[in-house]
């Protein structure tokens, strides 16, 4: 059976069901369960075969043996499914209950509902269900702690929530551009071991400052509370949501994060300092802070993408270079980040399609909330072969060089995205495994970057006439 | 003195699911499809505080009852089963206190093992409460038929 997702209104967990509707899905079920509670004032529950009357809103069944249904209080029918798999558990959870008083004729009893309440994971994912019940879990915590007197809160190990709360395993976005800028320079006869460490560590405060950042202000204006389908790729760290942590100390994890960067931007201005490094770190700064943060919010104009492609592409990779160069530029960092810029925004990009709706809700303008599905999916198809375009002109030009061309090998995957966007692009967990291989998309081409430049190092220390630009 | 009948103990050691009824602040009853999980003396279930509307109605009113009914869920046995008791719920530590029954939970669903370990994906389904039913009377359907007449067996407070 398909039907259209039903709406749940928001502060509800589960869609609103009427009498009637309720009673159309108890009809689906191969019993009911008729509970009611009895004179002494426990819950009875028997099992029943009900017919049900949707337009006369009733259900009846024949008065069970031994029992005695109850006209003077509410009665109520149950229908509950679940599929077993043996080894695992169960699955296909579906339950849905009306209620309403009864009346006894003939030994047949007969339910006229008024309410109905339910839950089918075909229709509100059991991810959608708990995100949608995290108020629930807030009240009982409150309740749990005026009972005690003293705060009560969810927890999470420490290393779980600090890997939770700063989304590390993005940090592959800044290593990737960081390192290239860096064996870049190398190739050109630049490298400093010292400046390319701290380089490493400031860049990764920088990303991981912003990542609380955004979860911080994304909070503030609404847009992640109002997300009711975050992924593990989508929809933010959720720690403030999950009473984990407060907002006050996302805040000040973020500002330490920013401060480390400044301090260590400071001594790499300091020792291997340059106007370029300079202007490059400004730029940087204004770009990570703006991403969330009034006035710029760059992400709510719809500007998300091009910060996060110009922060993680041309910024991290040219600073990189800079740093070991001592302030000199060249077009072959700048060209070499062009593939990684387009890939990190379109993972950002991809990202905010099952965001959307929660976006929207906050009047964050992403790309996603702007624009349709066909034209979204083609956007993402004519970035994802400019990221190629930019590494083959770049090639044929002579400024990059021909082993950077391994990327080539991420093609499939970038396949692989554009083909599963149109089929799982209103299934925000459909979409989680295509959102997997765009991270991995990025990841991939950067490591192949890296890997063409070393082959460039490699043969540039024991075949030194080996030229291997073209032109 | 009456225990609890074996038949009975059959189904809730077999129910990957069972359904918990339980009286809401207005006197109308709710029912929740829950796992049973029966130590040997007390009926067991868990609640994620997601969930949690359902422990809110337990510390309002005690009076509980659990039903096995489902013929698919108890691997094909026709019996049928409603045990009423009295419920308690446990929520001390709502982080760590529900998993010392993680061991019968694993024996029904397998895959929650797995699941606590990666517990950062949902921190706050694996914050629960457990919920302890004390059985009083319990009826059974040996044919799971409700035209025939259950038994009826009260569980006094020794056996209970």
């Amino acid at each position: 059976m398909t039907s259209a997702a039903p709406v749940v209104a928001d502060g509800r967990s589960t869609p609103e069901l009427d009498a009637a509707s309720g009673l159309e899905k108890l009809a689906g079920y191969p019993y009911q369960i008729a509970t009611w509670v009895d004179d002494t004032g426990y819950p009875v529950s028997v099992a029943v075969t009900a017919s049900v009357d949707v337009a006369g809103l009733a259900a009846a069944f024949d008065m069970p043996a031994g029992l005695s249904v109850p006209t003077d209080r509410v009665v109520s029918l149950t229908g509950s499914h679940i599929r077993p798999q043996p080894g695992y558990g169960y699955d296909e959870r579906r339950h849905v209950t009306v209620w309403g008083r009864a009346s006894v004729a003939d030994a047949r009893v007969v339910l006229a509902a008024d309410r109905a309440w339910g839950w089918d994971e075909a229709e509100v994912p059991f991810f959608e269900y708990s995100e949608r019940s995290i108020g629930q879990s807030r009240k009982y915590f409150d309740a749990l702690s005026a009972e005690r007197g003293t705060p009560v809160k969810p927890r999470l190990s420490f290393g779980w929530l600090a890997l939770r709360a700063t989304r590390l395993p993005f940090l592959s976005a800044t290593v990737v551009p960081v390192l290239l800028g860096i064996v870049i320079a190398a190739s050109h006869g630049s490298f400093d071991l010292v400046a390319a460490i701290l380089t490493v560590i400031g860049a990764a405060c920088v990303h991981l400052g912003l990542n609380v950042a955004n979860d911080v202000f994304d909070t503030v204006q609404g847009a992640d509370d109002a997300n009711v389908t975050p992924t593990q790729y989508s929809g933010g760290s959720r720690v403030i949501q999950y009473g984990l942590v407060s907002l006050r100390r996302m805040a000040t994890i973020a500002t330490v994060f920013y401060l480390a960067a400044l301090a260590i931007g400071f001594v790499l201005l300091a020792f291997w300092g340059s106007p370029a490094l300079l202007a490059i770190g400004i730029a940087g700064f204004i770009v990570s802070i703006g991403y969330t943060a009034p006035p710029l919010k760059f992400v709510y104009r719809g500007l998300g993408e091009i910060a996060v492609a110009v922060g993680f592409g041309p910024l991290m990779l040219l600073g990189a270079y800079v740093v070991q160069t001592g302030g000199t530029l060249s077009w072959e960092p700048f060209v070499a980040s062009i593939p990684v810029a387009l890939f990190i925004a379109l993972i950002l990009y991809v990202n905010e399609i099952p965001d959307r709706r929660g976006d929207a809700h906050a009047g964050k303008r992403t790309l996603p909330v702007r624009f349709s599905r066909e034209v979204v999916i083609t956007g993402y198809n004519l970035a994802a072969a400019g990221a190629y375009v930019a590494l083959v002109s770049g090639v044929i030009a002579g400024v990059l060089p021909i082993p950077t061309l391994l990327m080539l090998l991420t093609v499939p995957l970038a396949l692989q995205v554009s083909r599963g966007l149109a089929p799982n692009y209103d299934n925000p967990y459909g979409l989680m495994s295509v959102m997997g291989v765009n991270v991995q998309l990025h990841l991939r081409a950067g490591v192949l970057l890296l890997a063409g430049y070393a082959i460039v190092l490699i043969l540039g220390a024991i075949a030194p006439g080996v030229d291997l630009f073209l032109g | 003195m009456a225990s609890m009948p074996t038949p009975v103990i059959e189904l809730l050691d077999a129910a990957l699911v069972g359904e918990l009824s339980v009286v809401d602040p207005n006197g109308r009853p709710v029912t929740y499809p829950l796992i049973p999980l029966w130590d040997g003396e007390r009926i067991y279930m868990t609640s994620s505080t997601l969930f949690s509307r359902k422990l809110e109605h337990i510390k309002g009113n005690a009076k509980v009852a659990v039903s096995i009914t489902d013929p698919v869920a108890v691997d094909g046995r026709t019996g049928r089963a409603t045990i009423q008791g009295d419920a308690r719920v446990l929520d001390e530590d709502p982080h760590g206190g529900w998993e010392r029954l993680l061991e019968i939970w694993e024996h029904k669903e397998p895959a929650i093992v797995a699941f606590l370990k990666a517990r950062v994906a949902l921190p706050l389904f694996f914050e629960r409460a457990l919920i302890e039913i004390t059985p009083r009377r319990v009826m059974y359907w040996a044919d799971g038929q409700p035209m025939s007449t259950p038994t009826v067996t009260v569980i006094d407070e020794e056996a209970a």
